[in-house]
């Protein structure tokens, strides 16, 4: 009954596939009927695939100030090209710019130049990127078919660099920090949990006084001491690395605690009683027999993670304690907009934290989805 | 019970040893010490500081001991004077800084708790006896909205409209005119007053999720045969709702005060610096910046004592409501 609720209209058609489909054919058949959940993974699908080639993505080059672009406003795209004979074609384009002067405050004011287009082109050729640090291309999305005029799609921020190339360029650090923050307390929490469920006795009540210890901590003033004890001269990636890790450290407590109650439960159950009956070693056990039967939860609790610490390496480098300018993440980006002066020239500052919610709000959902699917007991 | 909170309270001393050992190890762990930071402040106003000077200050505010002694002599003072040394930076007694900050963190702290579980218990049982509703959509959507969106962004969106659309300058939590004057009824009212803007951004995060577990709460309860009995029984469908599932889904929800208060006191740090407020958060900020080690450390100490205490609350709490646990 219950197996048949799971798979769905279309497949209990053919209770012949529902019969044979393995574990995970069962959970992506659930998954599947999850709309929200698969928006979400379709978004988080993008957004890693722009992480791990932001370049390709940006029009301009993030680093690239531009003095008279300084707090320029967003460009509207316009995607229909109409002719002045009054036909019409897909052609995407947009009204350039222009820089005047108030003569009396000298604030630069910027007004669309509605007689002119400025067309871009399909994979058209810009500024040169490096892939993962491998090669160079200078392939981009989307290009100007004049080089003299930028692009701002979502406006120029105080030093005149392009807002939108940026984004694209932070989705790098930003979504990677949780993914890799969340790998290294999986790990841990793995490890230490596994530990804790399988022997019990002594072990187990150490590590749990020693998990119930690092819960009770409050993570905020935690992080922040050990972040603001990070020398700030060190290498970028050296930065990047210990703030995942300070992360982490905190992150673990909750996976060993989920990882040891399942290994508790399990630890009793026939098969893994029948498992060590037939002489199988302490690994096998561990790996082959009991590690496949909640790496489903591990992958859903893993998956909700991902945005606390998306959220958490936000703030930590909005508040000036995380990752350091040059480097691009989107808390570093979100800090340009701490003053109440600047987001009430450029709100379009704002748009690096439209970035986070979108990204937290994809994975929560492709969290949530995953979590459903993967208890066999719901309906 | 008596038994189980006061072994409970004996457990929280040497956790609170540990804890306040680590904080006063990590405060100390970057390279150099306040003295630094100060003949660096000094430099930058082009006054040169020699050597002497400077290890005398070292040795005027117990620097060049060794940082165990230096530990030791620090929660020796705490635990028979009440005395919590020094803050270099200001020059003042560290108890003179922070009891005020602490106590607009509790009032905040607690504001935030009544808010967030005013909000979230009615909705959250909305969303569940009208399952699959427009409205259960709607709040669906907006808690995950409230979930994703952080609460410094929060607070910046917040001021932005305030100072755009109505020209009001948000932040603090006083009045200029009652910054610095006594306590007095009116400024009571004026706290009030300034309070519910950060009240709203702290609670949104929280009610967020507090509405999803309510719901799934209330969704187990609501299936089972006792709410069928009490229906056919002719009970009103409110008083059914009250009496019953509600009391039963509350449980899962008392067994989170224990995160939900450290979470806000910790959460509330962050937008407390954005909105300046005179909380405890940009104190420690600026503490842990300068090395101002005793005022960081009092500051990591008091609040990791508060999460504590939070989470012997809700243990009681549990054993309150659901007579079926017992404490041992």
């Amino acid at each position: 009954m219950s197996e048949a609720a799971i798979a769905g209209g279309a497949v209990a058609a053919d209770p012949k596939r529902l019969a044979v489909a393995s574990q995970w054919q069962l959970m992506w058949w659930a998954f599947k009927r999850h709309r929200a959940a698969m928006i979400g993974l379709w978004i988080t699908v993008i957004l890693y695939v722009i992480a791990v080639v932001p370049g390709f993505f940006a029009v301009n080059d993030p680093a690239k100030q531009n003095a008279r672009a300084a707090y320029h406003p967003p460009q509207a795209l316009h995607l229909i090209d109409t002719a002045e004979d009054g036909s019409w074609s897909i052609r995407p384009y947009i009204h350039p710019y222009v820089l005047k002067r108030d003569p009396q405050t000298l604030a630069s004011i910027f007004t669309p130049d509605t007689t002119k287009k400025v067309y871009l082109k399909l994979f058209g050729q810009g500024f040169e990127y490096k892939v993962l640090g491998l090669f160079t291309a200078s392939t981009h999305l989307f290009a100007s078919e004049n080089p003299n005029q930028p692009l701002f799609f979502f406006g120029a921020d105080r030093l005149g660099r392009c807002v939108y190339s940026r984004i694209m360029e932070g989705a790098q650090i930003s979504l990677s920090v949780g993914l890799v923050g969340v790998l290294m307390s999986l790990s841990l929490g793995v490890l230490l949990g596994g530990i804790s469920g399988y022997y019990g006795g002594r072990v187990d009540f150490v590590i749990q006084r020693v998990i119930e210890f690092v819960l009770s901590l409050p993570t905020i003033p935690i992080w922040l001491a050990l972040a603001a004890a990070l020398p700030q001269d060190w290498p970028a990636v050296l930065n990047y690395f210990m703030i995942t890790v300070i992360l982490s450290l905190t992150g673990w407590a909750q996976l060993a605690r989920v990882v040891r109650g399942r290994f508790l439960s399990l630890r009793t159950e026939e098969f893994v009683t029948a498992a060590r009956l037939d002489g199988a070693s302490e690994g096998r056990i561990i790996f082959r027999h009991m590690l496949p039967s909640f790496a489903s939860h591990i992958i859903a609790s893993m998956t909700l993670a991902i945005p606390a610490m998306i959220l958490a390496e936000t703030s930590l480098s909005f508040l000036g304690l995380g990752l350091q300018p040059p480097t691009i993440s989107w808390g570093v980006l979100l800090r340009e907009a701490q003053n109440i002066r600047s987001i009430a020239t450029a709100p379009w500052l704002f748009a690096p934290g439209a970035a986070v919610v979108l990204a937290v709000i994809a994975l929560n959902f492709l969290g949530d989805g995953l979590r459903d699917a993967a208890d066999p007991y719901n309906k | 019970m008596l038994r189980f909170i006061l072994s409970r309270l004996v457990w929280m001393v040497p956790s609170l040893v540990v804890v306040s050992f680590l904080s006063f190890v990590l405060i100390q762990l970057p390279p150099g010490d306040y003295v630094t930071t100060y003949i660096a402040t000094l430099a930058a106003s082009n006054e040169v500081v020699d050597q002497n000077t400077a290890a005398e200050l070292r040795s005027r505010f117990g620097l060049d001991q060794p940082m165990i002694v230096q530990y030791a002599k620090w929660l020796g003072n705490i635990v028979t004077r009440g005395d919590f040394g020094l803050s270099f930076e200001w020059q003042q007694p560290v108890s003179d800084l922070i009891w005020e900050r602490m106590a607009l963190t509790l009032v905040l702290t607690f504001s935030t708790l009544l808010a967030t579980w005013g909000i979230a218990l009615p909705i959250g049982v909305f969303s569940a006896v009208k399952k699959y509703s427009i409205g259960d959509y709607l709040v669906t959507f907006l808690s995950f909205l409230g979930l994703a969106i952080p609460s410094f962004l929060l607070a910046l969106v917040l001021m932005y409209i305030a100072a755009v659309e109505f020209g009001q300058e948000v932040g603090g939590l006083f009045s200029e005119a009652y910054v610095q004057a006594p306590w007095s009824f009116y400024k009571v009212l004026d706290l009030l007053h300034h309070l519910w803007i950060p009240v709203i951004i702290l609670a949104v995060s929280g009610t967020a999720s507090l509405i999803r577990v309510m719901r799934a709460n209330m969704l187990d309860e609501l299936s089972k045969p006792y709410v069928t009995t009490a229906r056919a029984k002719g009970l009103s469908e409110f008083r059914l709702l009250v009496k019953y599932p509600m009391r039963l889904a509350l449980n899962p929800f008392i067994s989170t005060i224990a995160w939900l208060l450290p979470n806000l006191v910790s959460g509330s740090i962050i937008v407390a610096i954005v909105l300046s407020l005179p909380t405890a958060g940009p104190l420690l900020l600026q503490s842990l910046m300068s090395q101002d080690m005793y005022l960081a450390g009092a500051f990591v100490l008091l609040i990791c004592t508060l999460t504590l205490i939070g989470s012997l609350i809700s243990d009681i709490l549990l054993a309150l409501v659901d007579p079926r646990i017992r404490l041992e």
